[in-house]
């Protein structure tokens, strides 16, 4: 089990537990992190998880590569690969053909019907690898081998926020209208992003999303409920 | 009588309130943010008495015209930019920036166009009363994170200040503007040198860059030589900090400045050390850059050093010199560097400037 440290300048270094985006190199990545954050070496300013590395920021003015560097390799002795178990989300998602523009292209570009594409995705659990790009930007897999497509050649200038997207094996939701080169196939009415709750993101990684399904009439009055701040998003939280 | 603020007369083209980021929520994808040129930022806030970290207001190009309304404020301008006091019934007067002025109710303080850098700040004593987001008063403007409704200065606003007048004592002044240094920026290479060839690397640093007009707050484009990959620009998305240079598959690197995004794709071939980011976060367009590679440890050492020379630069603040008056400040530091014994101090030590300036009041 090779662990690779790489260098980000004098501020960071990442370690580094694979190349591939699977889920056995990322519950590493996440055990590591947790770890940490128990331990919270000095001069640890904060560690962020991504698909196969773990990037620890430090304060060079406190600390030294060195001095975080043991603190790291002492709780790698230690991190298994079992990371504390994250949510279960249950997020509403409406493949209406008007706020899933690529839906139609997508499934006849990978030879599926609508309907069976809308199936496959909405019949899989996901998993939160990391979040990036954007406040609250889940990068979720692994995505049915049968809805694989690389992003779109051409990134659209404006994605609508909730856009429900998928490339290569993974699949998000947009929390803000955004540049974005994924293929659009419906809507999520709940805000991922909402800066007056206390954490304004509302998944983690490491946590797991299930997409249901409801009708345009649903969207809308749950985008309404939204929009008024009268939906608690908890009540998306499967039960253990 | 209402609470105490400075009025927003006119906004500037792009001013907006930074600490020294937002740090501790990468995890969630939220950019750190903060100030482009925290160097900066310290000193204003030690002009004026405030704790490290204390938020101030960062102004890129023009700045805006701010009127006191509190029955006085003490203000501090760092960085290469004019300012000027109107005061009701007297004419228009110039201001320097590098240090402290007390203002009045009324004062409008108008801060002019930023020249030989990309920023300037401007803190006031006591800091503004705003209401922190996730710990901090960074504002990120792409996705409307941080105080004002995470947007620049806006026309007619308010910004609220903790205090309704300015703290005893007298204005204070740096003895002169901090030097930043010149010579190349120096990086680290990595994380992902090993994706580039052996030529790229050498080509990248030896070769002069200019910043592209495509520069802002998340990065500087930069022209000059194409770098090549060994293989594909893509690598599986991982951390970003500020001063990673990563260059996508055109060749043309990218150096990611306070706002760059927490992770991304592309390899990145160095990283710009910490002591050196103060000057990137001044660069603007057409501003040349050429990079030289230190190691971790170099690196460090460097920044411990200009954590001490940060250090004496604030203890060197004394306050501003009456006009006409024996510049006795002036007058020691001659004696010291000609290596007199300093009499004036009574107890026959040869005081180096160091020490000369830890007695600075």
């Amino acid at each position: 089990m090779d662990v690779r440290f790489t260098t980000a300048g004098d501020t960071a270094f990442n370690v580094e537990f694979g190349e591939g985006i699977d889920r056995p190199t990322n519950a590493r990545v996440m055990a590591l992190h947790a770890r940490l954050k128990t331990a919270a070496p000095p001069g640890l300013v904060e560690t962020v998880p991504t698909f196969r590395s773990l990037q620890v920021v430090y304060d060079p003015a406190v600390t030294s590569r060195r001095e975080v560097q043991a603190a790291v390799e002492a709780e790698l002795a230690h991190a298994g690969d079992a990371p504390a178990e994250g949510s279960l989300w249950r997020l509403p998602v409406c493949y209406d053909a008007e706020l899933g523009p690529d839906l139609a292209e997508l499934s006849a570009s990978l030879g599926l019907s609508a309907e069976r594409l809308i199936d496959l995705h909405g019949s899989t659990e996901y998993f939160v690898y990391m979040l990036g790009f954007m406040p609250g930007f889940a990068y979720m897999g692994d995505l049915p081998a049968e809805l694989e497509k690389p992003r779109r050649s051409e990134p659209r200038v404006r994605v609508p926020a909730g856009s429900v997207a998928t490339a290569g094996r993974l699949t998000t939701v947009y929390p803000w209208e955004s540049p974005g080169g994924w293929h659009l196939i419906g809507r999520c009415p709940v805000p991922l992003y909402d800066g007056a709750r206390p954490s304004p993101v509302l998944l983690a990684a490491g946590d797991r999303v299930r997409f249901e399904a409801v009708d345009r009439a649903r969207f809308d009055a749950l985008s309404a409920e939204a929009a008024a701040g009268r939906f608690d998003p908890d009540t998306l939280r499967a039960a253990p | 009588m209402s609470a105490p603020c400075l009025t927003i007369v006119r906004p500037g083209l792009f001013a907006t309130i930074q600490d020294l980021g937002r740090f501790g929520h990468q995890e969630l994808g939220m950019p750190v943010a903060g100030a482009l040129d925290p160097i900066a930022l310290r000193l204003a806030n030690a002009l004026v008495g405030n704790p490290v970290g204390t938020a101030g207001v960062e102004i890129a190009l023009l700045g805006p015209a701010l009127k006191v309304e509190a029955d006085g404020v003490r203000v501090a301008v760092v960085g290469p930019m004019a300012l000027s006091l109107e005061r009701e019934g007297e004419s228009p007067q110039a201001l320097e920036p590098h240090r402290s002025h007390t203002l009045a109710r009324g004062d409008v303080l108008k801060l002019g166009a930023v020249s030989g850098a990309a920023v300037a700040y401007l803190a006031v004593a006591g800091g503004f009363a705003l209401e922190p987001f996730l710990g901090s008063l960074s504002t990120y403007v792409r996705a409307g994170i941080g105080p004002l409704g995470g947007k620049p200065l806006g026309d007619g606003g308010r910004l609220p200040l903790n205090r309704n007048d300015a703290p005893p004592g007298t204005d204070v002044e740096l003895p002169e503007p901090p030097d930043y240094g010149s010579g190349p920026v120096r990086v680290v290479l990595g994380p992902q040198e090993d994706r580039f060839t052996a030529a790229a690397v050498e080509t990248f640093l030896s070769a002069t860059y200019r910043v592209g007009k495509d520069a802002d707050r998340m990065g500087l484009r930069l022209d000059g030589p194409t770098l090549a990959h060994t293989g594909s620009a893509d690598i599986p998305s991982d951390g970003l900090v500020t001063g990673s240079i990563q260059v996508p598959g055109n060749g043309q690197p990218i150096l990611l400045l306070n706002d760059h995004q927490t992770a991304g794709g592309y390899a990145k071939i160095a990283t710009v050390i910490s002591a050196d980011l103060p000057r990137v976060g001044r660069l603007s367009p057409g501003g040349a850059l050429s990079f030289r590679a230190v190691t971790v440890e170099e690196a460090e050492a460097i920044r411990r050093r200009q954590e001490q020379t940060i250090a004496a630069w604030v203890r060197a603040i004394r306050p501003v010199r009456p006009a006409g008056g024996v510049d006795l400040e002036a007058l020691y530091a001659e004696n010291l560097v000609s290596g007199v014994v300093d009499i004036v101090n009574g107890n026959g030590d040869i005081l180096n400037r160091e020490e000369m300036c830890g007695r600075a009041p």
